[in-house]
């Protein structure tokens, strides 16, 4: 297998509620600056994230009709799904293609747009990435099994209410300092406290929201990537783990534990020869503040059970022991399903270049990407060290 | 052959409303609607509850009490009700879905306002007693609508109620029966409208009272029984009063009907009335005990039963929740808009 | 959703039966093709016992479009005595019993229906006990 580098990264410009952008005109804005960024003349090959276009926008066969609007046609275009990990899994895919050694550069990009629909759609597209017949059929939500799970956390760890709304204030802090979030004000633990209840004891303040965005990143060689890069240095994709676990959550062996993402961040580890203290820079999935927590304690970054008390205390913060979601997470950030995995690269890569301004993590560079899909039914991380 | 029943079993749902509820949001005088119907509250199903899902839980604690029974030995099954949740398709199949009674099985969904229930029963025991089935299941389940503010509205309730007949193992044996029918325009709903109708007080002596006494006074010359031959009786009980006054007109005591007479907190369960009144008497009847039982139906006609309970009703009355408990405990109290709300009385958008 | 769809279910929704593996007595709920703990194909198949024990809950107050009008309604992770878990709607609800360890039965219930003209979709929900 051949080293992988990161030699170019877009996003489009802002990441919202963007009524005058449609599917494609997003996916092509963030991989034109990708490209641009990369400098390079051409691809070989590109994946496209996506989770659920079919049902937000009655679009399938997105690979095809995103190598037709970049002006890419013929190039091999493959739509890749996990449901909220269908960027992380993109990742993966385009890497294997280069360390191969099938294709040189290969375009990874990330898509949703999500607001053409009403909120119960939306709820309903959402939800498609939990078991239907078991889950969803009963009427359960996203929020709802997530809250689920922040109630067996809570049983058995003690974590509270407020270390849950901690993860939210980090993250919009940080997310106010990034130019490109959907949510970029600051907010405070009685704030979220005081917000809707969406589904006890998550309130609204605790959830990700609706967002439509995309994201994406140019792989190449990295042998060749300081011949191909024009901007900035290039970042080795040094470790990639990828895992799966049951798709309905109650069948997880222990509910307290995201354990797709304790096998993937394993593999991941072990392939970069590198340790969970050695991070200092990581983006999590925090598609639910719960997530986070469970994520870091996952990811070996904090204790078993000790998550909680890590935000808090600050542990997480962009200054502090381990930073965690500098960009401001999928809280802040905004969370376009199938491009959050990818945009998660991105930030770390900025981070990683020193290129993240107000946010940066002073001499960041080794980082972390961690996404998963459904309650933690698949899980991707990935491991990036500058060059 | 000695056919009768070999299990039984009811269903009720946790919710409640009280008369001054009800009262209260139409500006009606709660104490004279109260002392008129002989009525404090009715039983209120919740949004998810439907003929189909009482009926399959009331026949699960009849099962529990028959636990010889094999269900694919059930040769026929009648769900009585005027709520039934479909127009057309059958209620009864998706019961015997639910018990494992398919594919080799009768079904047909019974209506004639209150007393589809005992229609149900009268037809499956009949089918045991021809020796056409090993088993057949007679259930009566409503979950009926009174109209909003209309006198019915205080006393439409729902429940539901199951009996399994055999020729063996019965805890109760039917002795004698009787049908009484009639044209009789007293209540009714046309199709596709939400609320039924009915002709005040037409529904009384041309009505409920001639039907009922009609079927009882043939029964009981029929079996040459009397009324003090019984230890209970259990009449269709739309409302408190009309049941203890048929008793009284027919030489029944009060002590006789009180046992089966669930109304007062129950409200009227329609086609579950009698059949619901019948199971609360079965879950303390002693051996030997005489039963009589007469439904009334609108439309009209009455269904009239004789039972005499058996030695083995003691090895199954704990079997399954007693009607009296499901009654009078665990309940859960609705204010009107709650009330509304389950009953699907609110226009909403379509 | 398709009428097929919610049929092909119907001994799991109405009976709850379960699949037994006849090699290492793992149960499972719905019942599956291959044992996920030992590999054996075949199992035997029948209804689980009602009961089961609240592991985790909540209450979902912003719902799917098919549940719009049911908001606002318990959930619960509830792990049945007979081995497997499964996530349902809880009801007819008391204060203080919606509790990770509450005994719970399951119930014959309507689930949703598909407005006033579409099909009528049954299932189960758990009840304290």
């Amino acid at each position: 297998m051949r080293d992988v580098a990161i030699i170019g990264v877009g996003m489009n410009k802002k990441w919202g509620e963007l009524w005058e952008v449609s599917l494609r005109d997003l996916f092509v804005e963030a991989a034109l600056n990708a490209i641009e960024n990369a400098g390079v003349d051409h691809i070989d090959s590109m994946y496209v994230g996506c989770m659920s276009s079919g049902l937000f926008t009655g679009q399938e066969h997105v690979g095809a009709m995103m190598a037709d609007y970049l002006g890419q046609c013929p190039v091999p275009a493959t739509r890749v799904e996990s449901a909220c990990a269908s960027g992380g899994a993109a990742v993966r895919a385009g890497f294997m293609e280069i360390a191969s050694g099938m294709s040189d550069i290969v375009l990874v990009g990330g898509v949703e747009k999500m607001t053409d629909v009403d909120g119960d759609e939306a709820t309903y597209a959402l939800a498609t990435a939990a078991d239907q017949e078991w889950e969803a059929f009963n009427g359960v939500t996203f929020p709802g099994l997530y809250a689920m799970m922040a109630v067996a956390h809570m049983h058995r760890y003690g974590t509270t209410v407020q270390q849950l709304a901690s993860v939210a204030v980090k993250n919009h802090l940080n997310g106010s300092k990034n130019p490109r979030s959907q949510f970029p004000m600051k907010i405070t633990v009685d704030t979220v406290l005081n917000s809707v209840m969406v589904a006890d004891p998550l309130h609204i303040l605790d959830c990700s929201p609706i967002t439509d965005g995309a994201a994406a990143i140019i792989l190449c060689p990295a042998d060749r990537a300081k011949a191909l890069c024009k901007n900035g240095a290039p970042v080795k994709i040094i470790g990639s783990g990828q895992a799966s676990d049951t798709i309905a959550f109650h069948s997880r062996a222990d509910l307290t534990t995201i354990e797709s993402t304790a096998k993937a961040a394993a593999k991941a580890y072990a392939m970069a020869g590198k340790k969970p203290e050695e991070m200092q820079v990581v983006e999590v999935h925090d598609c639910f503040t719960i997530a986070e927590i469970m994520v870091t304690e996952a990811l070996g970054l904090v204790e078993k059970g000790k998550g909680g008390p890590a935000v808090e205390s600050g542990e997480t913060a962009i200054d502090g022991r381990i930073p965690v979601n500098p960009s401001g997470g999928l809280k802040s950030k905004g969370h376009p399903v199938g491009a959050t995995g990818v945009a998660q690269m991105v930030e770390v890569v900025e981070q990683l270049r020193g290129e993240s301004g107000d946010r940066q993590v002073k001499g960041a560079r080794l980082g972390m990407t961690q996404n998963m899909g459904g309650t933690g039914a698949s899980s991707l991380v990935h491991i990036l060290e500058v060059m | 052959m000695t056919v009768g029943i070999v299990g039984y079993g009811a269903c009720l749902p946790r919710h409640r409303i009280k008369v001054e509820e009800i009262a209260k949001v139409w500006g009606a005088d709660a104490p004279s609607f109260k002392k008129g119907l002989e009525l404090r509250e009715k039983s209120v199903p919740a949004p998810d509850q439907d003929v189909i899902t009482l009926a399959v839980e009331a026949a699960r604690n009849a099962l529990a009490r028959a636990p010889m029974v094999d269900p694919q030995d059930i040769g026929a099954i009648y769900i009585g009700s005027e709520s039934h949740p479909y127009a057309v398709k059958p209620s009864g199949t998706v019961l015997a879905e639910a018990i494992g009674a398919t594919p080799n099985c009768h079904v047909a969904d019974f209506e004639f306002a209150c007393k589809a229930g005992s229609e149900g029963m009268f037809v499956a025991h009949g089918l045991v007693k021809a020796g056409l089935i090993k088993y057949g299941m007679g259930i009566g389940a409503d979950t009926s609508q009174g109209a909003p503010g209309d006198a019915l509205e205080y006393s439409a309730a729902a429940g539901a109620a199951a009996f399994i007949f055999g020729d063996k193992d019965v805890i109760a044996t039917i002795d004698h029966t009787h049908s009484f029918m009639t044209d009789t325009p007293d209540f009714w709903r046309r199709e596709y409208m939400h609320y039924p109708r009915h002709a005040g007080r037409f529904t009384g002596e041309p009505a409920y009272f001639k039907h009922t006494i009609g079927a009882t006074k043939a029964l009981l010359e029929k079996s040459g029984m009397k009324p003090s031959d019984f230890q209970y009786a259990v009449f269709h009980q739309p409302n408190g009063k009309f049941p203890m006054r048929a008793g009284k007109m027919l030489g029944f005591t009060r002590e006789q009907i009180e046992t089966g007479w669930l109304v007062p907190t129950l409200g009227n369960t329609y086609s579950g009335a009698s059949p619901l009144g019948l199971t609360a008497v079965l879950d303390v009847a002693k051996p030997g005990d005489k039963i009589f039982m007469c439904s009334y139906g609108s439309g009209s006609g009455s269904d009239a039963f004789i039972y005499t309970v058996t030695e083995r009703i003691k090895k199954v009355q704990d079997l399954a929740p007693k009607t009296r408990w499901m009654l009078d405990e665990n309940q859960i109290y609705l204010e009107y808009g709650e009330y509304a709300k389950f009953r699907h009385k609110i226009l909403k958008a379509e | 959703m398709s009428t097929a769809r919610a049929w092909r279910e119907y001994p799991r929704r109405y009976r709850y039966e379960a699949a037994t593996c006849k090699k290492c007595g793992k149960v499972f709920f719905p019942a599956r093709l291959i044992c996920d703990a030992c590999g054996h194909r075949e199992f035997e198949v029948k209804p689980m016992a009602r009961t089961g024990t609240i592991l985790a809950h909540t209450v979902i107050r912003v719902p799917p479009a098919p549940f719009k009008d049911q908001a606002p309604y318990a959930m619960a992770v509830v792990e049945m005595d007979a081995g497997p878990r499964l996530t349902c709607q809880v009801v007819d609800l008391q204060e203080g019993q919606l509790k990770v360890g509450q005994k719970v039965r399951l119930e014959f219930r309507k689930v949703f229906q598909e407005g006033p003209a579409g099909p009528i979709q049954y299932g189960y929900k758990a009840v304290p006990v």
